[in-house]
Order: C-alpha cells, then sequence, then structure tokens
C-alpha cells in the first residue's frame, strides 16, 4: 500500500522558492523606499537633536565664553551628578511622579467607570470630565497660581492669616500635584475607559450568576482582563509627569526648591546659557525616561504602543 | 541650533526682499514695556535721517530672562537682521565680553558721555569701554504713609525703620514693610543696595574677583534682611512680593513703608486712590473720605547708618549694536538719535521711565511728571550698580536662590555660603538653581 501511495509531491522547486525569494526581496526594497522618507524624517527630528545634545553635553561650551569652548570628556557629567541642586531636583521629579501617577489611576479608574456606567446624559457627563484636559496648561496652572496667591486668591484666603502656600517647599509641592491631578485625570480616566469597554459583559454577567459581587467582578475580572489598558495608561503618565514642567515654571518658576529635573535643565540652558551643562542634564532626563520606558515594557510586560499585545503571549 | 539659525537666517532674507532695495532698514528691537514710545522715536528718527536708512521699530518679550534668550540666540545665531538692540543694565558685561555688542566709536562714545549720569553711564562699560548708550534708567525710593510714622518724618535708616514698623504691629495699626523678596531678580537688587550702601561689592570691577565676603558690609546687609523678614507684624506674603504687588499690598492699606520705583506713584493715582482709612490708619471698607494716596509719600531709599545715603542700585535699557549688524555705522547715528533729549522726555512723561541725561532734571515738563523728581535725581547721583560680569545671571540666580526667603537668612554663616556660590557662578562651574 504504502508503496503504491503516490509519492509526496514533490518540494517546491528551488527555482520556485528563489522567485519567491526575490519576489521577497523586491518587495522588501519596496517597503525600505516607501520607509525612507519617515525614517529620514525621524532621524533629522529626533536622532539628530539627541546626538547633538550628547555631543554638546561633552563639552565646556557656555555661551558667554565662546572663547573657552573645549572637549571635557564627562566632566559635565561629573558636575552633575556630584551637585545637591541636581539630586534635590530628581528627588522632586520622582515624588511628584509617584505621588500624582498614583492618585490619578484610582481618581481615574472611578471616574472611568462612572462613566462607562452612566446612563442619564452619558455625553454630558463625558464631556464635563474632559473639560480640565482640554484647558491649556499654562493657564490652568496661572489660575491656580492666583487661586493661592494671598490677597487675589479665593483658595489661598480660606488658610489662616498669614499662610502663602506657594511660597514653602512642601505646601507648593502640594499644589502642584492638585494641578496635575485636576489636568490629567480626565487623560488617565480615558485611556481606561478604552480599557473598560474591552471587558465583555458576557463575563460580566457569568460571574454574576456564578455569585461574584461587585468588588470580587471589579478584583477577579474587570481589572486583570484590564491590565494591558492600565500599564499603557500608567506608562504614559508616568513618563509625562517625570517631564513636568509647565506646572512648576507657572506655579514657583522652581524657588524653593520645588524645581523639577526639566526646570534645572531649562535653567542652565536658557539662563545661564551653559549648554554643556544643560545638555549633560537633558540627556540624563532622557536616560532616565528611557529607563521608565524599559521598566514598564520589559518588567512589567506593558505592550509599547504600536505592538500588538496578543502577539506578545 | 543649525536649523533655528538656518530658519532665522531665512526669514531674515525673505524680509529682506519684501524692501524697496534702495531703502537701508534698520531694525530696532526693545523690550515690550514703553514700546509705544519707541516706535514713535523710531519715526521721528527715521525723518530725521532724510531718507538714508529707515528705523523699523520690533518689540521683545515683556519678561527680562525671555528677551535676553532672544537676543543672545539670535545674536550667536548670526542673525544679520538686528541692528539696534534694547539692553537690559545688568547685560553689559555679558553681551561685550561674549561678543556680541560693538563697542561704540570713540567719538559716538564722547558725544554719549557728555552730559548722562554717571550711575546709567557705568552700566553701560565693560573693561573701561562704552558698549551701549544709556536711554533710561531707573531707581527706587522710599514710600511711606504720612499718618503712621513719628511727626510725618521718614526714617533715614533701615534700623529706624523697622522699629516704626515693629512700634505700629504693637498698636495693632498697618505695620508691613514691603519689598521685593521673591526669589527671582529684585531680591537680589535688594541685597545689592544694601550691601553696596554698607560700602561693600559683590564681585571686583574685573568682574572675576569676588568681594562679596570683604570687611563686614554682606553680613550687615544679611542682618537688616532678616530682620524685615521676621519683624513683628510683618508681611505674611513678604517672600512671594515683587514690584507689582508690593506695590498693591500698599495700596491695600496694610503696608507702613514700601521700597519701590517711581511708578507706583501714578498707580495708585489710577487705581482709585487705594483702600478707605480710618482714625487709626487701619484700611475700612466704609467710605471715610480719605485714602492711602492722601497719607502717600516718597522720600530717599533708606541708609546702613544715620546722615550716608543709600546707594541704590539702578535699572533702565541701553541701547547697542550687535556684531552681526550690517549697517554698524547707520545703527550708532541712530542711537544718537533715538535717545536724544526729546525721545528721552518722551518717554518720561508717557512711559514714566527716568531720563538719562542729567540737563533733563532741570525741565519743567519731566518735573511735572515726576513730583519725586528731586529724590529720584539725588538717588541717581548717588546710584549703586550691579555687579559687571559676563556671569552676572548666573550670580543673580544663585543670590536669589538662597537670599529667599528674607525670614530664612542666617547672617552669620551666610556670608560665606553665598561667597562660594558666587565663585562657582563667576567661573560658570557647576549648576544653576
Amino acid at each position: 500500500m504504502t508503496t503504491l501511495a503516490p509519492a509526496p509531491p514533490p518540494a517546491p522547486p528551488p527555482t520556485g522558492k528563489r522567485t519567491l525569494t526575490a519576489e521577497k526581496k523586491a518587495e522588501r526594497k519596496l517597503a525600505f523606499l516607501l520607509c525612507a522618507p519617515a525614517v529620514l524624517v525621524m532621524v533629522a527630528v529626533t536622532a539628530y537633536p539627541i546626538g547633538y545634545a550628547v555631543w554638546l553635553s561633552l563639552q565646556r561650551y557656555d555661551l558667554r565664553f565662546p572663547n573657552d569652548r573645549e572637549f571635557v570628556g564627562l566632566d559635565n557629567y561629573t558636575a552633575v551628578l556630584t551637585d545637591n541642586y541636581w539630586w534635590t531636583a530628581l528627588a522632586v521629579t520622582v515624588a511628584l511622579t509617584v505621588i500624582s501617577v498614583a492618585i490619578e489611576l484610582v481618581l481615574g479608574f472611578a471616574l472611568a467607570l462612572l462613566m462607562h456606567r452612566t446612563i442619564v446624559a452619558r455625553n454630558t457627563v463625558r464631556t464635563v470630565l474632559l473639560i480640565p484636559y482640554g484647558i491649556v496648561t499654562v493657564a490652568g496652572a496661572f489660575s491656580w497660581y492666583y487661586a493661592w496667591t494671598p490677597g487675589t486668591g479665593y483658595l489661598a484666603n480660606l488658610l489662616p492669616e498669614g499662610e502663602a502656600p506657594l511660597t514653602e517647599q512642601i505646601p507648593a509641592l502640594g499644589i502642584v500635584i492638585l494641578a496635575e491631578v485636576w489636568k490629567t485625570t480626565p487623560f488617565m480616566a480615558l485611556l481606561l475607559l478604552a480599557g473598560l469597554a474591552l471587558v465583555p459583559d458576557d463575563l460580566l454577567r457569568a460571574a454574576q450568576v456564578d455569585g461574584a459581587g461587585a468588588w470580587t467582578r471589579l478584583v477577579r475580572v474587570i481589572i486583570p482582563m484590564m491590565k494591558p489598558a492600565i500599564l499603557v495608561a500608567l506608562l504614559f503618565r508616568t513618563l509625562d509627569a517625570f517631564r513636568i514642567f509647565d506646572n512648576i515654571y507657572v506655579l514657583t518658576r522652581g524657588n524653593n526648591d520645588t524645581g523639577s529635573v526639566s526646570i534645572l535643565g531649562y535653567d542652565n540652558l536658557f539662563k545661564a546659557f551653559n549648554l554643556g551643562i544643560g545638555s549633560a542634564i537633558s540627556v540624563l532626563i532622557f536616560l532616565c525616561v528611557a529607563l521608565i520606558a524599559f521598566l514598564f515594557v520589559k518588567g512589567f510586560g506593558t505592550a509599547a504602543p504600536g505592538t500588538d499585545s496578543e502577539a506578545k503571549r | 541650533m543649525a536649523a533655528g539659525s538656518a530658519l532665522v537666517l531665512t526669514s531674515a532674507l525673505l524680509a529682506g526682499c519684501g524692501d524697496d532695495s534702495d531703502e537701508l532698514t534698520l531694525n530696532l528691537y526693545t523690550a515690550a514695556d514703553g514700546a509705544e514710545q519707541y516706535a514713535a522715536a523710531a519715526v521721528d528718527c527715521t525723518n530725521a535721517a532724510n531718507g538714508r536708512y529707515v528705523i523699523r521699530h520690533h518689540m521683545l518679550p515683556r519678561q527680562a530672562d525671555d528677551q535676553r534668550l532672544q537676543l543672545a540666540r539670535r545674536i550667536v545665531g548670526g542673525d544679520t537682521a538686528l541692528d539696534i538692540v534694547g539692553l537690559d543694565v545688568t547685560w553689559t558685561a555679558e553681551f561685550a565680553e561674549a561678543g556680541w555688542v560693538e563697542p561704540l566709536p570713540d567719538e559716538v562714545a564722547d558725544r554719549v558721555r557728555n552730559g548722562t549720569l554717571e550711575g546709567p553711564l557705568k552700566t553701560a562699560t565693560w573693561e573701561d569701554r562704552l558698549y551701549a548708550a544709556p536711554l533710561n534708567t531707573n531707581t527706587q525710593l522710599l514710600w511711606y504713609r504720612k499718618d503712621l510714622v513719628p511727626n510725618g518724618e521718614p526714617p533715614d535708616t533701615w534700623d529706624e525703620l523697622i522699629t516704626i514698623a515693629e512700634d505700629l504691629a504693637d498698636q495693632r495699626r498697618p505695620s508691613w514693610i514691603e519689598v521685593q523678596a521673591n526669589q527671582y531678580e529684585g531680591i537680589t537688587v535688594w541685597f545689592n543696595t544694601l550691601l553696596t550702601s554698607a560700602g561693600g561689592k559683590i564681585v571686583d570691577d574685573d568682574g572675576e574677583t569676588v568681594t562679596l565676603d570683604q570687611g563686614d558690609a554682606a553680613r550687615r546687609a544679611l542682618e537688616i534682611m532678616a530682620r524685615v523678614g521676621r519683624a513683628k507684624g510683618a508681611d505674611p506674603s513678604l517672600s512671594q512680593r515683587d514690584e507689582g504687588s508690593a506695590r498693591l499690598a500698599m495700596e491695600s492699606g496694610r503696608a507702613v513703608f514700601q521700597v519701590n520705583y517711581p511708578f507706583v506713584l501714578p498707580g495708585i493715582a489710577e487705581n482709585g486712590g487705594g483702600a478707605f482709612l480710618d482714625d487709626n490708619g487701619n484700611p475700612t471698607n466704609s467710605d471715610t473720605g480719605r485714602r492711602v494716596q492722601d497719607e502717600f509719600a516718597w522720600a530717599p531709599f533708606p541708609g546702613m547708618e544715620e546722615g550716608k545715603p543709600a546707594t541704590v542700585t539702578i535699572g533702565g535699557f541701553n541701547l547697542a549694536v550687535p556684531t552681526t549688524s550690517k549697517h554698524p555705522t547707520e545703527a550708532f547715528e541712530a542711537i544718537e538719535c533715538l535717545r536724544n533729549r526729546e525721545n528721552q522726555l518722551r518717554n518720561a512723561v508717557e512711559a514714566g521711565v527716568p531720563p538719562t541725561l542729567a540737563e533733563l532734571y532741570d525741565d519743567p515738563a519731566f518735573q511735572e511728571e515726576y513730583p519725586a523728581w528731586e529724590a529720584i535725581k539725588s538717588s541717581l547721583e548717588n546710584a549703586g550698580v550691579r555687579p559687571a560680569s559676563p556671569a552676572y545671571q548666573s550670580i543673580s540666580i544663585v543670590l536669589s536662590a538662597d537670599l529667599s526667603p528674607p525670614s530664612g537668612i542666617d547672617p552669620d554663616s551666610d556670608v560665606e555660603k553665598l561667597t562660594s556660590r558666587v565663585r562657582d557662578a563667576v567661573n560658570s562651574e557647576g549648576l544653576v538653581p
């Protein structure tokens, strides 16, 4: 029988394979050609400035003393990393990031649930919740600034006489966090709402039939199903929060030890015109941001934007 | 940066193309404050040039930091579209040392020196050469409430001033002392005035040697600042005050003293005269017919000791020609016109900034606009200048970071700390906060 069986179909002739490869090659070539403009643009707008910043950070280069420009290797990094201003700014930035993102996650989740479940005036509720996110950060920051300034501010006037919260480190940082949370919680809620929409209603109903209460459904069904969405939301917000600039710039200008690393970089670049030191700070910020992204993607298995989270499993 | 300057260059070229090819355009860049008056001066000086050149006025941002940033960035980028620029008095050394502005040609410098007040001239000088022509100046006075000081006599010294304010606090009357104590240039100005009045100096004339810790002037200046910050009945928001909010605090009727620029005088009238005052001099909501303005008066800036007037730190703007300008000869000619008698008088009368030409102070038109002109003139004659150093901006940033809030100053230990920070800044070492 077996002998009579027709011979297995011959493997595709090598020539055929070669044709396919040639086709693939041509296709790949076309793909490269089609991508090339985008790659060029990316190099021009992203890689070049980053590379230039790295190059500047290795030089003593102060615009005010153009004749003293020279290559100094890692001296600028040593100067930054041994300076108290840098570590204060980093501590402030990390504290702001952790606290504000934690509050935003909890609040944002609550708002997302609210938006998801609202039956009455659904669109209105969603629109109203999104208003703070639609306001220009600087404009919002100014209204917080005036609100907390004694004399002009309705919030400052609630405090006991003699309090000027924006001039003290801890109260000022509290106000910065408040402004951040107010401003970006809607963004968090929006991302989480998209995640909530992915939780199938059937699954929830099945859980309910099995006797799971609201809390159990939330912890056992909704949150595990939403993990990718939550991690992406956290990644985005953490990266954003770490680079905080505008709220601090308006509220305190970084005075009284409230400056973030971005404020420190700005001041050294644009007030002191010290391109070397300022670039070194920028590169360090870039490394911190890269580290955060790496931890999220590799450590927690966050799907990087643009990749298919299913494909990774 | 290369791309940025290319963009700027392109736009400059495009702007050039639009012009009549025979017409020589000089671009004048000034701060946004008082822009109307500068623009009017540009028109007058264009007419005076009889068609040889046209001066076109452009506005820089309102904030000094942003102005400096734009000018420096464009000049470093080789932008040829800047012909005449308004420099804040503190930038001269920096712009001169970095090679961003041309020194005045000798004959122009001679004419500019002639008749110009000494203090403003000093702010335009770096290493014995004049790099800019003083356009206007500014100085601070002591503004006080006649009804609150003993016999209506203003104090001569800070010591006396603080004592009066604390006595008023005991009597539950307005006792705030308004100064510029926020963490910004203003607190550096206050410190510099106190320091130079006590005979000290932040850096030597070479702009490199730090002299902050010589003698006891710095400690005495810090003592006064700490006392004002901690005075009984002090303004709780003192560490947030700048020129504008200090003025408003005084208009609200709760301050007895403020040190501030002359703009507060027309300002209080524009604002309706300030709060109503009760019999005790405290602000009240009911119409008593007596307002802060009725008791508002001025006196020379208080000194550090009896009989020795303060050396008040002066501000203002100077006109300079960037090294990138293609028409320096015409630009220098235009500068002389832009700062001539008529234009300075217009700036004074319409924009409220004190002129730099000595003889204008005898002009009735100016005297009428500036009821405090005598005090201003004598203050200018005793002017103190801020450190002339290419690294001035860094010096100011570290000083303001360490001096604010004044109540946190420790006069005994802070002199040493400030000195080492300023030394780093002068050498452009390390970070600025």
